[in-house]
């Protein structure tokens, strides 16, 4: 099993993953996208990054490249795909995702530890946590909010498609606690599939000991059941 | 064949946030200006050839659609003129 991180031309975060997934002894190699997707392929992560600049809007371009074709295709079949922080804005613009993440309430780039409440503990991506869980991970972006009709919003709330949530130290998901004004403190969420998640803050970041907590393992450990 | 120009204007829908209009509009207020609010917007003008202004403003829609604007967060007009 091999997890392809898949690296755009302005990705930045696809040896942060790498480097975190190999801590976790989850096989994983960097694909430069117009490699196309590796054929053992068990497993996606779209990093980090500011991939194409940001044209447009961040994660337009990279969203249309030839490999998120494939990538929805194996998505579509069950293999687990995360997006992360510009990884998570190509998810939305592909159409993985529903919503879209777009320029923080503050206007400004944010970075910053922040606290997430876990919605779900029955998806791979959490099934190392309890639900209610707080966990500690930063985020880094100047276009995280989270931004999406209410009526949209209400459905995918039904269907127990927010998978984390801004919330503060005690898990209350609070104005205070929402860095960047996205609705209902959604940090992230979940696709048609289970299987395929996206959220802003860099669980990448939070996985090795050496740089502070490692909450963000369990994420991560989605791939393991790969 | 008619050389046309097709203007698309891409702007947030009602009622999302623009917080860099926010800003834009406070730093205008600094400068001493007076003015209740302000909307931003980005324009994309395409140069095609096309049959007719009709067929010219069909692929501008799907370039919107496709690519200059997200249907989540915009809306989109589109303008056609000869050149």
């Amino acid at each position: 099993m091999t997890v392809s991180i898949i690296r755009f031309g302005g990705s930045n975060c696809d040896r942060d993953a790498e480097r975190a997934l190999s801590h976790l002894d989850i096989d994983a190699e960097i694909v430069w996208h117009e490699d196309g997707l590796p054929a053992d392929t068990t497993g996606i992560v779209l990093p980090g990054g500011f991939s194409y600049g940001d044209y447009l809007r961040a994660g337009a371009m990279a969203a249309r490249s030839p490999i998120m074709a494939e990538v929805r295709d194996a998505a579509a079949d069950g293999t687990p795909v995360l997006g992360v922080c510009n990884g998570a804005q190509v998810g939305c613009e592909s159409g993985l995702t529903d919503g879209a993440f777009t320029t923080n309430e503050s206007a400004r780039f944010q970075c910053e530890h922040v606290y997430l409440r876990v919605e779900r503990d029955d998806t791979l991506w959490t099934a190392a946590y309890d639900e209610g869980d707080v966990i500690e991970i930063p985020i880094a972006h100047g276009e995280g909010r989270y931004e999406i009709s209410e009526e949209r919003l209400a459905e995918l709330e039904d269907d127990d498609r927010v998978l984390f949530r801004y919330c503060d130290e005690d898990g209350e998901p609070s104005a205070e606690a929402n860095p960047n004004g996205s609705k209902h403190n959604v940090a992230g969420i979940l696709g048609d599939r289970e299987t395929v998640a996206v959220l802003m803050p860099h669980p990448e970041r939070a996985t090795l000991p050496d740089v502070g907590p490692t909450d963000g393992q369990g994420v991560l450990r989605g791939f393991e059941s790969a | 064949m008619t050389a046309y120009t097709a203007t698309v204007t891409v702007r947030l829908k009602h009622g999302v946030l623009d917080p860099e209009a926010e800003t834009t509009k406070q730093a205008l207020e600094r400068l001493g200006f007076e003015l209740d609010s302000l909307r931003s917007a980005d324009r994309f003008e395409i140069d095609l050839e096309a049959d007719s202004s009709e067929a010219a403003r069909e692929r501008a829609d799907e370039m919107a659609e496709r690519l200059l604007a997200n249907p989540t967060i915009h809306d989109y007009d589109v303008e056609v003129d000869e050149r």
